[in-house]
């Protein structure tokens, strides 16, 4: 077989595929959570019309603007790299799997598109009203956009409601067992719980930088560090019963990712023990230098200290996952999920005594744990993504033979391509996200529209001091800047 | 299945499709059209305005291109299964040409330096001429025809790369810049509008050029284009297309000579335009979905599937054209330069 750096067209077509959906993913994890985040802002400021509210609007708006570019454009990637990279893949499951994606882009990117640029610069034109519409029609956008996207990954992992026909496609016979397989309701509120905590712990990371920066009485700062930690406080342990769920779901559909997941290589007939750390060794079939608590696997996934559990050595070794990638990414995620759990209680412990923004060692920790988000949310997309290997629709058509019919170098040539052009153009967005978030909110923040106008130094405002512009609602609201 | 029914779904499917992409290419074309006119404008202010005149619409624009993949996929899974690995390197490159220019929209604010957003509008600039060169070159390779085996593609990886597929190439590249300078005469005013109607005049004499000469060349790339346009009775039905194109060419050479107060009739009529090519290349390939073997009969995913997404396409669709033309409404007008578009 012609290879390519020493890789085949398949193992290079799966890397591309997770190199290319891990950047983008980490894309709408942030603007789902923001959109939201930005509509209560939105709603907040209307209702009390307290500017600081605005400023916090106008703040996080520049930065969602960037993050949704970037998340467009890794995903018009992704819409592609099925037919590229997958096509044999695409004609078998596209009947099935095509129509979901394409009511996606009906219901929800449209959706999300067409309301993005009055959510950015429209409040001077349409008025608030609509404004807040538009802001609200982007943040529902991206919840449905979500829905589908899961629903058709879930089927992937638990396929039902369909036929398989003569030409080898799977054929659609039930469209609502297709949408709403075993594992869609767990993973699509586990993912979309993921999104919320993620923009939660990044929101509080910037606001807790400010307050060590002696921001301390800069409302804006305090809000945004007040309200992340309230959903780390509320969601993170919601998070951790969803998570439960989610494993239990996946331990009777798919009980060999599971297993991965737990390192059991060995039936357990009266009680598995749970092994916190060890490495995992495929070949020898076995966890070395084991760390393990004797029976409380069997007592998380069955609630019964001696109730048995099967091991990897029930599954032939043809349809294992590979066991250590499965087994630590899942460690990085739980690990992730309870650190955000503590420093939930955490905040409620420093609120409780009136010192949320007085305490800069909770404040340093929550600047630690901003990427916190995005990296258990890879982590768990890695487990659950490789935990179904070997098949690509779990248990009926592998990935092996999912694959387009492409020559390796071409399959390399364009990995090489979308690393080198993700690193510099996301590596860049990065840089200028960072940047934004350097500065705290100020008086007059203004949104997108305010700064992007192209003449922005020119002195059509010139009376009027920079900072005031707007706040009071007799003179031009400050989102429509130059207009 | 019944022929008959699944003849009237896969024929509404190919229409419908067809519709999208061709909303695709006239929205996303002048948006790129803009970009691809970068190198002829080098001073920043001419640069800020030609890109906040698109900058709350090319989402939107794009989003069809993404109905058109998802779309095909759904209702012509194979054809979509052959096509990508057919066309892959023009398909990545151009993925990854619009990653570049869709940034460029933010980025370019972001940066600091002079060097930074002038590396930007570099991006801009060559994310948006190296999508239209690579969606003109799918098109060419569309049309000269794909090697197909089974339900695969059986071809190489260079297949695509012909002179006809390059001219194809240019071709469209050609024709996005001159819609970009239609919209930008449609947005700006007084001098600021002069140099776009001078450059598209130019551009659409080049473009109506190009169409020529892919005209010409396509009746001899398979028997069958030749027969659809050179013999009785077929040559009834495609015959009005040519001759529809050359009167909306007179109508656009004269709405660009004079001064008139219609600003929106060039932009009007390359649309027109744009919609007459479309229609000859659908009459030139009917009912292939691929050429010269792959009908969209042979390629149609299962009734139950075109079914149930052409229910929500039909109550969908118009809510969605519906608030895109309220979207587009929200920022007409002419573009004031001293203020900005926003």
């Amino acid at each position: 077989m012609e290879t390519f750096a020493g890789f085949d067209a398949i193992t290079l077509a799966r890397i591309q595929f997770g190199f290319t959906v891990a950047f983008h993913f980490i894309f709408p994890a942030f603007s789902i959570g923001l959109a939201s985040y930005l509509a209560v802002v939105n709603a907040l400021w209307l209702r009390t019309r307290d500017e600081g509210w605005l400023r916090l609007f106008n703040y996080w708006l520049k930065i969602f603007a960037v993050t949704f570019a970037m998340g467009v454009v890794s995903g018009i990637v992704m819409s592609y790299q099925f037919g590229t990279n997958w096509s044999v893949f695409s004609d078998r499951a596209g009947p099935v799997i095509g129509p979901l994606m394409a009511y996606e882009v009906l219901t929800a990117f449209f959706l999300e598109a067409g309301f993005l640029g009055i959510m950015l610069f429209g409040r001077g034109r349409v008025g608030d009203g609509l404004h807040m519409t538009a802001t609200l029609m982007v943040a529902v956008g991206t919840a449905i956009s979500a829905t589908w996207i899961l629903s058709v990954n879930s089927w992937m992992h638990t396929p039902q409601g369909h036929v398989i026909g003569e030409n080898g496609q799977f054929l659609p016979a039930d469209w609502w067992e297709i949408i709403f397989s075993p594992s869609f309701p767990y993973r699509l509120a586990h993912a979309l719980t993921a999104a919320y905590l993620t923009t939660a712990f990044a929101v509080g990371a910037v606001g807790a930088w400010h307050l060590l920066r002696d921001e301390h009485d800069n409302p804006g700062v305090r809000r945004m560090f007040s309200m992340a930690m309230w959903m780390a406080a509320i969601v993170a342990p919601i998070q951790i019963a969803i998570g439960d769920a989610h494993g239990l779901n996946t331990l009777e559909h798919q009980p060999a990712k599971v297993m991965a997941m737990e390192g059991h290589f060995d039936s357990h007939p009266d009680g598995a023990p749970l092994i916190l750390f060890g490495i995992p060794d495929q070949d020898a079939k076995e966890v070395r230098y084991a760390i393990e608590i004797p029976k409380l696997s069997s007592l998380i996934l069955k609630h019964d200290l001696y109730a048995p559990l099967a091991g990897l050595d029930t599954i032939p070794d043809d349809e294992e996952p590979p066991v250590a990638i499965v087994f630590w990414s899942f460690r990085v995620m739980v690990a992730i999920g309870f650190a955000m759990l503590a420093v939930g209680l955490w905040s409620l412990i420093a609120r409780a005594r009136g010192r949320l923004y007085g305490s800069p060692w909770l404040h340093r920790v929550a600047v630690l744990m901003g990427p916190s988000g995005f990296v258990a949310v890879t982590a768990g997309w890695i487990t659950t993504e490789v935990g179904r290997q070997p098949f690509t629709v779990y248990g009926l058509m592998r990935t092996a033979e999912s694959a387009s019919p492409l020559a390796a170098p071409a399959v390399g040539a364009s990995l090489i391509a979308f690393v080198c052009v993700y690193f510099a153009v996301f590596g860049a967005g990065l840089v200028y996200l960072l940047r934004l978030m350097s500065h705290a909110p100020e008086r007059g923040e203004r949104g997108p529209a305010g700064e992007a106008g192209p003449i922005r130094t020119a002195g059509r405002h010139a009376a009027t001091p920079e900072g005031e512009r707007g706040v009071h609602g007799t003179a031009p609201r400050p989102e429509e800047g130059r207009a | 299945m019944s022929l008959g029914i699944s003849f009237d779904l896969s024929t509404a499917w190919a229409l419908l499709l067809a519709l999208a992409v061709w909303i695709y290419v006239v929205l996303d074309g002048f948006d790129l059209g803009i970009g691809i006119l970068y190198p002829a404008f080098p001073e920043k202010r001419s640069r800020d305005l030609m890109m906040n005149s698109v900058a709350p619409v090319w989402d939107g624009n794009e989003t069809w291109l993404v109905l058109g993949g998802g779309g095909l996929m759904a209702a012509f899974p194979m054809a979509y299964a052959i096509l990508m690995p057919a066309l892959y390197p023009p398909i990545v490159a151009m993925l990854l040409a619009l990653v570049f220019r869709g940034v460029a929209f933010e980025f370019r604010w972001r940066t600091t330096s002079v060097i930074g957003r002038k590396a930007w509008d570099t991006a801009f600039f060559g994310g948006s001429l190296l999508a239209a060169l690579t969606q003109g070159i799918a098109l060419g390779a569309i049309l000269q025809g794909i090697e197909v085996e089974g339900r695969a593609y059986a071809g190489g990886w260079w297949d695509w790369l012909t002179p006809f597929s390059v001219l194809t190439g240019v071709a469209v590249a050609t024709g996005y810049a001159f819609l970009g300078a239609c919209w930008l005469v449609l947005k700006l005013e007084g001098e600021d509008q002069k140099p776009f109607r001078h450059l598209a005049r130019l551009l659409g004499l080049v473009t109506v050029g190009f169409i020529g000469a892919v005209s010409l060349a396509t009746p001899f790339l398979e028997g069958d284009y030749w027969l659809r346009w050179f013999t009785w009775p077929s040559m009834a039905v495609a015959a009005p297309v040519p001759i529809a194109i050359a009167v909306i060419v007179l109508l656009l050479a004269r709405s660009l000579t004079h001064h008139g107060h219609r600003d929106w009739l060039p932009f009007v009529l390359g649309l027109a335009l744009f919609g007459l090519c479309f229609l000859g290349l659908g009459l030139s390939m009917w009912p292939h979905i691929i050429p010269p073997d792959v009908t969209i009969w042979d390629a149609a995913a299962p009734e139950k599937s075109q079914i149930f997404m052409l229910v929500g396409a039909a109550i969908l669709l118009p809510i969605i054209l519906g608030y895109t033309g309220y979207a587009y409404w929200v920022f007409r007008g002419k573009l004031d330069p001293e203020k900005g578009y926003h």
